[in-house]
């Protein structure tokens, strides 16, 4: 039997920081209540609680109601209220959340995997988004009944290597088929990244700095960060690439391809200036590109400085996606690049201009099997960990980038939702976030603690994990390495006939208003 | 060293609330009243600070509309009483192209001058009709971007609208053997253009000319609307002639240095006669692409007379004219673009190409694709708080009474616009490693097309396509 060699965490139910969870259903209690406590006594799903020492029941706990499904059940509020005090209604407010990429259902979707360490309970479209192309319109073919396995969870493989080069360098194998991508210190609350490498270190995975340096609060989970070196060079120094298992070359970042990085000066608290050597109150713009790397012979250079400097590190590239990726990536692994990293365009999580997310560089979808299939070719695949980000928003995305030839993912905006974000964009205005997850703002910033980002995140890549498994059973795979480059289990509708099309839940496709 | 070309913004706050995309709802009724946490004091927006002023006014509340989408207030009020909707005016205003999102982004860059910037990735579609089909390339590690919006590198915008010579060629004493005219350039590649409707006033129409002033470029504008008021402007107007209406203005043609005359069969046979007005004239022909006409040949045919600039125009929306099946821009001047090529001719003429022009990102695509520069209306109309509502084609009143606008005031915000639009220029450039707008035209391989991805990265693994690509 294939036990996992790690433990995985477990996931235990942390519900929202906010009073008002938002559902996908409204359920109000009118007047004419008359504090029986029959709602309560027979939602299963914890809608309606009336606590003992209430005399009437509590606001229903709107996200937990599963709907006009419940019709079909003997535990219809609407139909067992004696006094037709409850009415059920589809909530208005999802008009107004969300976009094309990750919409209104697929955020609620996270915040409930984040919440439970499942899939939703509700009715709700979190694997697909509204944006008409890519991930969006892929589908994993129907399997094969005589393909499926029988097997738990438990023995399911879904860990990848970061070292295939063969090289004297530690062999590195983490638990989950992706990683935290980087949010640097000063962009986002030090109790979100502290959240994310303790959620690293349970799950046997990989957070990474951002460019904005090592805070000390990093150590306890060295082993799971990931040092970033930018074109910025902020807070690197010898020791951070000393204490780190991965350092990464960020040469571009999909939420700017081309451009580099941007911190404004609200942002640049004492702490921040102090770990990045400058001034508080000055906007950071990092510079593009590396001044020192203009050849692969500089590039190398680069590799070559920061293996000297650690010996047991791994070095990862990270690119964005330009037409010639493909040539971008081998060049890379000719270099000495244990990782490749893709980046696409439509992802990132830093503020960014709007012309250059949306326009600059190509999609992920397109860069993955470019990338995959010249490795191929030039017979290096399996000799370096290709990841994919940007735009990766779930499960699903995930295991259909591993199935377009990526070994694994970096993920960043699904964290971010996981703890509440509603990707409302205002990273960069004024004192941060007000949800106090992309602040340094020591009011908001207070509003969001360690031990809530570290299991709201085990929770949702848990269930995400459980997704996975279910995918690879199907197929009568075992391990996700089984997964890679088996672009044979996709289609996309777009090039199915309309017969074939039938059978694959269709792309959803509504005009929202931006 | 000369000095670097960069236009100076100042904040020119909105005269008039701008249409907000969400409404907040209060259920007032179920308000505990005098709620210590309330969320109205703790909103990190400050958007509830005149509330009670509203209410006491019994003013329609604006601070509605300017929400910032946390939705604080709506998890945090300890009686839930808020919710929000898409405010229906939102939903009325623009068009299918000029959308809501578009005005939105426009009135804030005519406010502040700053690049919309914002967190949290990409919202839009995975791809769209026309320029939304196709995406700009970046550089990396071996063909480095430029470092251009920070300033600390050059990348020129300039172009020229004058006719370049084939060739330049010397005497044995290495004097030039041809005559070279003077050059006439402008240092964004974006002209101005009379709107085809709206308020135009005069006031309008000078901050329009005014901003043009500021950042040295141009604006063309029909002859017969030049009145004396904006003849102080000449330099920077190329007034729009006929074939039978240009002998009618003798004085204005003296006073310009630029002059565009409106595209006919024969239309040639004018341009010593314009010449003959003032030999110094640069000469435009403008076009209009029409489905029923044979547009690039045309191109062909003018760029080989005694002329400077072609300026090509699609409908507003970027789209052929007299079509049941309109062409977009990015395709027509693909066509126009090769076809001049073809001839020869390609590096002695100009292309401005108007219509659908909406956005930053469409004047780097249109260069893309094979003009030289591009010219604007609806934006400049816009930057002055326009709402494309139509009431002025009604006859009715404007909600933002742009024909009582400062010139001062209006100029002030379309040079903030045409600010941050030369900024987002200079980050597409730059990431392409280009320092120079003249070096982006017809540079398709500084581009990535949805056609071309999908081919190259998705036919090898599905087959084929079974979905038409419409992307024109």
């Amino acid at each position: 039997m294939n036990q996992l060699k790690h433990q995985l965490p477990e996931t235990h139910e942390t519900p929202s920081r906010f009073r008002n969870t938002i559902g996908k259903y409204i359920i109000k209690r009118n007047s004419n209540c008359i504090s029986c406590g029959k709602c309560a006594d027979i939602c299963p799903y914890g809608v309606h609680v009336m606590p003992d020492n209430h005399a009437s029941p509590l606001r229903p706990i709107e996200h937990k109601c599963i709907g006009f499904d419940c019709k079909k059940t003997d535990h219809y509020c609407i139909e067992h209220c004696p006094e037709d005090a409850l009415v059920l209604k589809d909530n208005a407010l999802l008009d107004t959340m969300g976009d094309y990429r990750w919409t209104p259902e697929m955020l609620l979707g996270h915040f409930a995997m984040a919440e439970t360490g499942d899939a939703p309970r509700v009715d709700l479209e979190y694997n697909l988004g509204n944006s008409g192309g890519g991930f969006d319109k892929m589908r994993f073919i129907e399997p094969d009944p005589g393909l499926a396995i029988d097997i738990s969870d438990e023995e399911i493989d879904t860990s990848i290597d970061l070292n295939k080069t063969g090289d004297d360098r530690p062999r590195k194998t983490i638990s989950m088929p992706c990683y935290g991508g980087g949010m640097s210190y000063g962009s986002t609350a030090l109790s979100v990244i502290v959240g994310r490498a303790r959620a690293a270190k349970k799950l046997n995975s990989l957070t990474c700095t951002g460019e904005g340096g090592y805070p000390p609060e990093f150590l306890p989970y060295k082993e799971h960060v990931i040092t970033q070196v930018a074109t910025g060079l902020f807070g690197v120094r010898e020791e951070t690439i000393q204490q780190c298992p991965i350092m990464e070359f960020k040469y571009a970042q999909g939420a700017k391809p081309g451009l580099g990085g941007h911190l404004l000066g609200e942002k640049v608290t004492k702490a921040v200036a102090r770990m990045r050597e400058t001034i508080v109150g000055s906007s950071l713009f990092s510079p593009f590109p590396f001044h020192s790397v203009y050849s692969v012979e500089d590039h190398k250079k680069h590799v070559d400085w920061m293996k000297e400097i650690n010996h047991n590190v791994l070095c990862s590239i990270k690119v964005s996606t330009p037409t010639d990726v493909d040539m971008v990536a081998i060049g890379a692994y000719y270099a000495g690049a244990h990782i490749i990293h893709i980046d696409g365009s439509y992802g990132g999580t830093g503020a960014a201009p709007d012309i250059a997310k949306k326009n600059i560089a190509m999609p992920i979808e397109y860069a993955i099997p470019k990338v995959h299939k010249f490795l191929k070719e030039e017979g290096a695949r399996d000799k370096v960990t290709l990841i994919a980000s940007g735009g990766i928003r779930n499960g699903l995305d995930v295991a259909k980038a591993i199935a377009l030839g990526a070994d694994g993912c970096v993920i960043g905006t699904a964290d971010l939702v996981a703890v509440e974000c509603v990707r409302c964009g205002n990273c960069e205005s004024g004192r941060g976030c007000a949800r106090g997850i992309a602040t340094t703002d020591p009011e908001l910033g207070n509003m969001i603690d360690e031990e809530y980002v570290e299991q709201r995140l085990v929770n949702m890549y848990m269930a995400w994990r459980k997704q996975w498994c279910d995918i690879l059973r199907s197929y009568g795979l075992k391990s996700i390495k089984e997964l890679r480059g088996r672009s044979d289990l996709l289609v996309h509708l777009d090039y199915l006939d309309e017969d074939d099309k039938k059978k694959y839940q269709p792309a959803p496709e509504y005009k929202m208003v931006l | 060293m000369p000095q670097k070309y960069n236009i100076k913004t100042k904040a020119a706050l909105p005269r008039f609330y701008p249409v907000g995309k969400y409404a907040t709802i209060e259920f007032r009724e179920n308000c505990a009243g005098s709620c210590k946490e309330c969320v109205k004091k703790k909103c990190v927006y400050d958007i509830f600070k005149d509330n009670y002023l509203h209410m006491s006014k019994m003013e329609e509340p604006e601070y509605l509309y300017t929400c910032n989408s946390c939705f604080r207030c709506i998890q945090e009020c300890t009686k839930g009483i808020f919710s929000r909707v898409v405010n229906p005016e939102y939903r009325e205003i623009g068009d299918e192209y000029w959308t809501p999102d578009v005005l939105s982004r426009t009135w804030y860059q005519a406010h502040t001058g700053s690049v919309p910037v914002s967190g949290a990735g990409y919202r839009g579609p995975f791809v769209g009709k026309g320029f939304d089909s196709m995406w700009t390339d970046m550089s990396e590690i071996v063909r480095p971007t430029r470092d251009g919006i920070h300033g600390r590198e050059y990348i020129n915008t300039c172009i020229e609208l004058s006719r370049r010579p084939e060739r330049l060629s010397f005497n044995k004493d290495g004097s030039l053997a041809i005559e070279v005219k003077p050059i006439l350039e402008i240092p964004l590649p974006i002209l101005f253009e009379q709107p085809d409707f709206g308020v135009l006033s005069k006031e309008v129409l000078i901050s329009m000319l005014k901003a043009a002033q500021t950042i040295g470029t141009k604006m063309f504008i029909s002859a017969a609307d030049v009145y004396e008021d904006l003849m102080p402007f000449g330099p920077f107007i190329i007034p729009l002639v006929k074939k039978d209406t240009f002998q009618n203005y003798p004085t204005l043609l003296s006073r310009v240095d630029m002059v565009e005359i409106e595209y006919e069969p024969g239309i040639e046979k004018n341009f010593g006669a314009l010449k003959a007005m003032n030999e110094e004239l640069v000469i435009s022909v403008g076009i209009g692409l029409r489905a029923d006409l044979d547009y690039a040949g045309i191109c062909v045919e003018l760029s080989k007379a005694d002329i400077d600039t072609i300026h090509v125009y699609a409908n507003s929306h970027g789209r052929e004219f007299e079509s049941d099946n309109p062409r977009f821009i990015k395709d027509m001047l693909r066509d126009i673009h090769l076809a001049l090529i073809d001839a020869g001719t390609r590096q002695q003429i100009n292309i401005i190409a108007s219509g659908g022009i909406c956005m930053a990102e469409h004047v780097n695509k249109s260069i893309i694709c094979g003009a030289d520069g591009v010219a604007i209306d609806r934006p400049l109309l816009i930057a002055m708080e326009c709402r494309l509502c139509d009431r002025c084609r009604n006859g009715l009143s404007c909600p933002v009474e742009l024909e009582s606008i400062d010139p001062a005031y209006g100029s002030n915000r379309i040079t903030n616009l045409m600010s941050a639009w030369r900024n987002q220029m200079l980050e597409m450039l730059g990431a392409m490693g280009l320092r120079e707008a003249r070096r982006l035209r017809g540079e398709v391989g500084r581009s990535m097309w949805f056609e071309d991805l999908e081919k190259e990265s998705f036919a090898p693994i599905f087959g084929e396509r079974k979905v038409s690509i419409d992307v024109g």
